[in-house]
Order: C-alpha cells, then sequence, then structure tokens
C-alpha cells in the first residue's frame, strides 16, 4: 500500500519517537495461570499475549501421533476483540497459518523424541493486537514451555525488522505495517543462530534483506535476555523469600 | 554467539539453569540426567537446579510431569474398567494399564468392575515401561492396594525427595505431629487419611515444602513449624 505518510524522518526518527533500531517496550511475566502445566503472558508494545502449555499427554485422535516423537500443536487465536471493530471469531486462514509456522519453530527446539506418542499442546491468545503479534506469540510460547518444564534444546524467540519509506528499520508499529514497505519477522534459536521460521511481507533488494535479517537477529538477542531474565526472575524469587 | 553463561549467579541457595545454558565441557565433566551435548558441550535441557556429583552434571527439574521408572511406588486413579484390565491414570503423560494378572484378587471374566471402577484411589507400583513407553503397574506386592477414604492432593513432581526428605525424615515428622496415614506416591500425588485438623496441617506443610523446595535446612523448618502448635505428641 502506497501513501504519503511520513512514516520516518530525515533524522531518523519514527512516529512513536523510536530511533530505526529501538523496539517497542517488553514485558514477560512467566506462570501466570494456575491450571495449565506451563503459562506465560507478555506485553509488546500494544500487544498483549497469553501463552499456555499443557502436556506431554497422550496425542488424540489416534493417528495424529507418531510412535518415535512427540508432536508439538501450536493453536494461535485473535480475541474478537483484539483489532479494532471485531475480528470474526474462530480459526480463519491466516490464524491456521500462524499456527502452523508457530508449531514447526517450537518443535525444532523441544526434544520430542523423549516422549513418543504424545503431544505438546501450546495456546497463544492475542487479547490485543498491534503489529507483530506472531512474534509476540511465539516468544511467549517459549517462555511457557520452559515455565512447563518440556526439555528442550535452547529458548526460541522472535522479532520483526522492516522497512519503511525506504529505510530499513526494527520491530514494526502498527501503521509502520499498514503503510510500510516491507515486514520481515524471524524466529532463531539464539544459542546457535539457527534460523526456525522467516516470512517476508513485501519487496526488498537483496541487500536490504541481508540489513533487515541482521537487524531483526540482534533485535531476538535482545529479547532472549528479556526471557531469561522473566523465567529468573519467577524462580529465584521461591530461593530468596526463604533466605530472609 | 556460541555458549554464552548468562551471569545470573545467586549468592545463596542453589543455581537455577535454563535450557540451552552450558554447565561445561566434556572431557572435565560427565553429561548427567537433564543435560544434552552438543559440540563437546554441556547443556541443560530443562529448567531446573544445578547438581554437580563426580564430575556428573545432573540438572533436577523444578517443573514438568512425572516421567515413570519401573519400581516406582505411585498412587493412580483408576480411568476405565474393561473386561481384562483396567486403565490408570498415573499423572504420566501416558495412561498405565493394570491387568487382572496384577491384582492380588481373583476375577471372574468381565468382574473388573467389581473390585476398581472408575474414581478409584489405588497405590500401585511400576512394572514395565517399554521403548514406545507403554506402560505397566501392579498392585501384586507388599503395601500396595486400593485406598478407601482420604484426601488426594497433588504436588509437583520434581519436589517428591523434598517432601520425603532424608531417608523419608521428612514424612515421619508430618505423620508423628498430625496423626495422618500419608502415602506418597512418586508420580506427585499424596493421599491423606486423618482427622480434619491433622489433614489441614498436612496441607499447610505440604504447600510450604513447595513453596521453599530450593532452600536448605528445609526439614528442620518444618519440624519448627509443626511444634509450635502441636498439643499431643506421640
Amino acid at each position: 500500500m502506497k501513501s504519503n505518510i511520513e512514516l520516518i524522518t530525515s533524522e531518523g526518527k519514527r512516529l512513536d519517537g523510536r530511533g530505526p533500531e529501538d523496539l517497542r517496550k517488553i514485558r514477560i511475566e512467566a506462570g501466570v495461570l494456575h491450571r495449565a502445566d506451563g503459562s506465560c503472558s507478555l506485553e509488546w508494545g500494544g500487544n498483549k499475549v497469553l501463552a499456555a502449555v499443557y502436556g506431554p499427554r497422550e496425542a488424540v485422535p489416534r493417528h495424529t501421533q507418531n510412535p518415535l516423537r512427540a508432536i508439538v500443536q501450536a493453536r494461535y487465536n485473535m480475541a474478537a476483540f483484539s483489532v479494532e471493530d471485531r475480528k470474526r471469531p474462530g480459526p480463519d486462514r491466516r490464524s491456521v497459518e500462524i499456527s502452523k509456522v508457530i508449531s514447526e519453530a517450537l518443535e525444532r527446539v523441544v526434544l520430542t523424541d523423549q516422549f513418543p506418542r504424545a503431544s505438546i499442546d501450546v495456546n497463544i491468545e492475542v487479547l490485543d493486537a498491534e503489529a507483530g503479534t506472531r512474534c509476540a506469540g511465539l516468544t511467549a510460547a517459549a517462555v511457557a514451555l520452559i515455565d512447563a518444564g518440556i526439555p528442550m534444546r535452547d529458548i526460541p524467540v522472535a522479532c520483526a525488522a522492516g522497512k519503511i519509506n525506504g529505510v530499513v528499520v526494527l520491530d514494526l508499529g502498527k501503521e509502520e505495517d499498514n503503510f510500510g514497505d516491507a515486514d520481515l519477522p524471524i524466529a532463531i534459536s539464539p544459542r546457535t543462530g539457527e534460523v526456525l521460521l522467516l516470512q517476508m511481507d513485501g519487496h526488498l533488494t537483496y541487500d536490504e534483506f541481508n540489513q533487515a535479517f541482521d537487524l531483526a537477529v540482534k533485535g531476538c538477542l535482545t529479547v532472549s535476555e528479556l526471557q531469561k531474565k522473566a523465567i529468573m526472575q519467577k524462580y529465584q524469587a521461591v530461593a530468596a523469600e526463604v533466605q530472609e | 554467539m556460541n555458549g554464552r553463561v548468562i551471569d545470573f549467579m545467586p549468592s545463596e541457595g542453589r543455581q537455577v539453569v535454563i535450557p540451552g545454558q552450558i554447565l561445561g565441557e566434556i572431557p572435565a565433566f560427565k553429561a548427567g540426567r537433564g543435560t544434552f551435548i552438543e559440540n563437546k558441550k554441556i547443556y541443560s535441557e530443562v529448567l531446573g537446579i544445578l547438581n554437580i556429583q563426580e564430575n556428573f552434571i545432573h540438572v533436577i527439574p523444578l517443573r514438568g510431569r512425572y516421567d515413570p521408572e519401573v519400581g516406582d511406588f505411585v498412587i493412580g486413579v483408576v480411568l476405565e474398567a474393561s473386561t481384562s484390565n483396567w486403565m490408570v491414570d498415573i499423572n504420566a503423560p501416558y495412561p498405565a494399564l493394570l491387568h487382572v494378572n496384577e491384582v492380588p484378587w481373583e476375577i471372574e471374566f468381565a468382574d473388573t468392575e467389581k473390585y476398581l471402577n472408575t474414581g478409584d484411589t489405588i497405590l500401585a507400583k511400576v512394572l514395565s515401561v517399554d521403548e514406545s513407553k507403554k506402560l505397566q503397574i501392579t498392585l501384586n506386592d507388599r503395601n500396595l492396594f486400593k485406598l478407601k477414604g482420604g484426601h488426594l492432593l497433588e504436588f509437583e513432581p520434581s519436589i517428591y525427595r523434598r517432601i520425603i526428605g532424608k531417608k523419608f525424615s521428612m514424612i515421619e515428622i508430618i505423620q508423628k505431629y498430625t496423626r495422618c496415614r500419608i502415602k506418597v506416591g512418586k508420580n506427585g500425588r499424596i493421599w491423606i487419611d486423618g482427622d480434619p485438623d491433622g489433614i489441614e496441617k498436612v496441607l499447610q506443610v505440604i504447600s510450604k515444602i513447595e513453596n521453599e523446595a530450593a532452600t536448605f535446612g528445609l526439614t528442620d523448618r518444618i519440624e519448627q513449624f509443626l511444634r509450635k502448635d502441636a498439643k499431643d505428641v506421640r
């Protein structure tokens, strides 16, 4: 979509006052739900996401079971009130796609061979959306998986980069996503640098793509530290409480 | 990017580690439970507490489902009765099979419901775990039986050892002060029978242990807690 809105000034200041390489404000909290085996609440700018993990438990229906390893079933869902106007509830083409790519990204890091025939269910509920919900959802799902005690190779993390008014920037906001030139959400395994998810909307030149990719990886590493901090905060508080 | 160590070292208590955190290198250390090896380095695979014993690096999980092992005492809840076996929920990722040959009663064909029915609680032992994690349990042993009455409580399976205490010291203390019958299953279930005050006390103690599982000197603190308002101790 083309428009004449100035998304970024010549000094490199964006609509919400961020510089081109700044993330929105992120808050992560682990273990917020009592009924789920693991959970996480995450706020990323104007996004509010809740992730809950169940399992490993026996996969049903039977034919979905894999006799050698567990399957990871993520379900991404947007609440009816998460967007302006109202989103018609239920799975649509977009959320089915996002569920699939998130499931596949998580399956890469979970040690699935420890739980043959089982299923690990991840529910991602988007309560409030403001661009970048798949990244927020995957980041929250990773923390919820750890909170559930699921064995994993690494803690996956996601972040987006993109292009607005011809400038490559990190972590697009709502207007930048709607009126910008391109959006590039990626998920990585921060320990190895392996790419778990990569999608692109819009057009980038080869050089711009590389620049955006490197920027997104940098963003991922920053978010990764926040994830680790959130987990540590939850589980080290226990030890500190008693020492008083 | 490879093998960054995060500086979240607590000055006291036990060290909490997270998946993908580097714990050591392979010639100097050996990889124990809760760890995996990649490029000759040992990493943690779960959220847990670091435990190094004679060059073996173990990570004791803080959260997670019960992982059944042969010989474990577990508390199960019957899911359904079939003609020659029962399916029992033992809190593992998979339901367990209890065959009629593995119970101490003589059972006529299809009479299984007379002995155990949906919702009944049993203290059982894990008989076998095969490679596709099919589970079998048994009631054919001493101290294994159907649990009648009482309360069933669930806890995080990873803190089983803390609830039991060293050589059952913790559980003996709780039984001494509350005068309740307590059975602890390794699968994260406790069965308690006694008078209401005693049960209430046990529930308090269990939640205290759960909250303070990662700390030292827990048994002594629990004994102090129980002694405070104990009336008649046998």
